[in-house]
């Protein structure tokens, strides 16, 4: 025991000397979490958009008054010619521009149809899409307003109501798969790099002559990474709760249960790329493409597993990302408990006992 | 008067594959002897050491080591024995006084033992300076010495030396001897490989390995009037084209 807390003291000599891995164990997480948080985000707020309109009377000018009163839009400009469409969009500040027909007024009253067109920069095609679906919610609602008076014989009133996130808000999305990010990088590409800088260094065969046991030198290699990244979870669900106001439904305790599960997975995966790799820099290399990209691109936490194709949806079942997310948006955003989330606990637990046995055996094979 | 054994080894040999590393290798070192043993690169030397120290595991033949068997008492030769390999592995970003004490500590030294011990080992080496700076900053033959004493912190005894003067310059080599030589007289036996011929003259004993198998063991002496040759070199060229 004296020897394992000698250990681990100088495991935490080595991390808080070391800038990079500070940087990497501290600054990153509040980074990322903050650039999630506030940077990167799908909703719209104060577009800049322009308006032709052809007709200038009473009806067109309700309506631009209602879009310029909302908080998504803002009327940059106005513009007289069709031509000047594409020369606005090129400048780059409109996004999108809204052209209403002659005689708009008029069309409708005598025709009970008028034309409105919404025109937007698709280069950017989810804001293009959210401008359009927003005009469109405002139009119609300015429709209703005016046919209030009539009745009509049939009539399919839809409401629709977003649960477990009323507000859409991003950062909803973004907490539980930062935070999965964040403890994967920690616990997976830090022990990964430690473990292979004693190898580099010469030190792990100096440790392998000791009288310590090899599972001695890994248990105590790893558990600094343990501590820090439960350190790291709770700063990461503090800040979500405190500052992005992200509500905890479910129960906390399960949560850091879990999170500690998650963690030692990482960690298991990290000893077993430290198996396989040499240097610091090929664990580093193998951690990051193999493990940031899978968990960044196919565990549902920037791009819906759903909406994949068929072979990727497959694939993605075997990142364990995935389902720490489908656990943690399941106990911080729906509440529900372990009898809803007991199969993605289990899988992960599977995958921790995997990841520990082939890292047992790779490690035996290598002292042959 | 009858001199005592610490390593004993009759026909270890190493098989990779239908690779043979080491090829039924046999020697005796005896208490506080200084016993050289050579080869070129890739003859064996590493594979045959990695046994004797109980972090590779023979694929025939014995090997006892401090009065321990390599196959069933390895965590026994592991407290029995030092050893400093060619990198001087010590923690850049620990001091002096830091890696003393754990390396101290992994050996099972009790904290007063560890400082005293430390204490000692930064007044022979001259280091009371530096005792609290990072062995980062330290020049190589300085990292060196301090290597070679953490190998000796929990009195082995056998230290292994694999090539323990790479790149460091003439003058911090014999200095280097010198405390081999002291570390010998008191009763530690030192097993060293190198590739630098005229520290084999200081061997008491040496051996040379060629592909696997040990061509000659005697000490340098001998070595030299069996081969006709005058210096180490010579007999190590002989041997490896033969």
């Amino acid at each position: 025991m004296k020897r394992f807390i000698g250990f681990v003291q100088k495991e935490f000599y080595h991390i808080f000397r070391d800038r990079r891995s500070l940087f990497i164990l501290f600054g990153m997480p509040v980074a990322q979490i903050m650039l999630f948080g506030f940077a990167i985000t799908n909703e719209i707020n104060n577009v800049d958009i322009a308006i032709l309109d052809r007709s200038q009377d009473a009806s067109t000018k309700e309506i631009i008054s209602k879009i310029s009163s909302s908080e998504y839009f803002s009327i940059l400009q106005h513009i007289k010619e069709e031509a000047e469409i594409e020369e606005v969009f090129k400048k780059g500040k409109v996004k999108a521009v809204l052209y209403f027909e002659k005689e708009f007024s008029k069309k409708l009253i005598k025709q009970h149809t008028a034309k409105v067109q919404i025109v937007t920069d698709a280069t950017d095609p989810n804001v293009a899409n959210t401008i359009s679906n927003y005009i469109n919610s405002i139009l119609s609602h300015y429709q209703e307003e005016q046919n209030r008076a009539i009745t009509l014989d049939y009539q399919i009133v839809p409401q629709s109501r977003m649960v477990f996130n009323a507000e859409l808000k991003s950062v909803y999305m973004f907490i539980p798969g930062v935070m999965t990010v964040i403890l994967m990088l920690v616990s997976a590409m830090m022990t990964s790099i430690s473990i292979t800088r004693e190898k580099e260094l010469g030190t792990m065969e100096i440790l392998l002559v000791s009288p310590l046991n090899p599972f001695q030198v890994i248990i105590g290699k790893v558990f600094p990474y343990i501590f820090l990244s439960i350190i790291n979870a709770a700063a990461i669900v503090i800040l979500s709760i405190f500052v992005f106001h992200v509500p905890v439904n479910g129960s906390l305790f399960l949560l850091g249960l879990e999170s500690v599960l998650f963690i030692v997975t990482s960690l298991a995966l990290g000893i077993l790329i430290s198996t396989i790799s040499a240097t610091q820099q090929t664990a580093m290399m193998i951690s990051l493409m193999g493990l940031m990209l899978p968990v960044i691109l196919l565990s549902g936490f920037i791009f819906p597993i759903s909406s994949m194709p068929v072979p990727l949806q497959v694939i993605s079942n075997i990142v364990p990302a995935k389902w720490f997310i489908i656990i943690v948006k399941g106990i911080m955003l729906k509440g529900v408990g372990i009898s809803i989330v007991w199969k993605e606990t289990l899988v992960l637990l599977g995958m921790t006992l995997l990841f520990i046995g082939l890292s047992v055996r790779k490690y035996k094979i290598r002292l042959e | 008067m009858k001199e005592e054994t610490v390593i004993k080894v009759e026909g270890l040999t190493k098989v990779f594959g239908d690779f043979t590393a080491v090829n039924k290798i046999s020697f005796h070192v005896r208490k506080g002897e200084i016993f050289g043993f050579l080869g070129a690169n890739g003859a064996g030397k590493t594979t045959a050491m990695k046994m004797l120290i109980g972090i590779s595991s023979p694929s025939s033949g014995s090997a006892n080591v401090a009065g321990f068997d390599v196959y069933t008492q390895t965590e026994d030769i592991k407290k029995s024995i030092g050893y400093m390999s060619q990198k001087f592995a010590l923690y850049d970003d620990l001091t002096v006084k830091e890696n003393i004490r754990f390396f101290g500590g992994i050996y099972g030294l009790s904290k007063n033992r560890i400082s005293q011990k430390s204490n000692l080992l930064i007044e022979e080496l001259g280091l009371e300076k530096v005792a609290h700076s990072l062995v980062g900053s330290l020049p190589l033959g300085w990292k060196q010495k301090i290597a070679f004493s953490v190998s000796l912190l929990h009195d082995p005894k056998i230290v292994f030396l694999d090539e323990p003067t790479g790149g460091v310059d003439p003058i911090t080599r014999r200095q280097f001897w010198e405390m081999i030589y002291k570390a010998a007289n008191n009763g530690t036996t030192i097993f060293v490989t190198t590739h630098y011929m005229d520290e084999a003259e200081y061997c008491d004993r040496v051996s040379i390995m060629v592909d696997g198998n040990i061509e000659a063991l005697d000490t340098p002496k001998n070595l030299k009037t069996h081969f006709g040759s005058d210096s180490m070199n010579d007999v190590f060229l002989k041997l490896a084209r033969s």
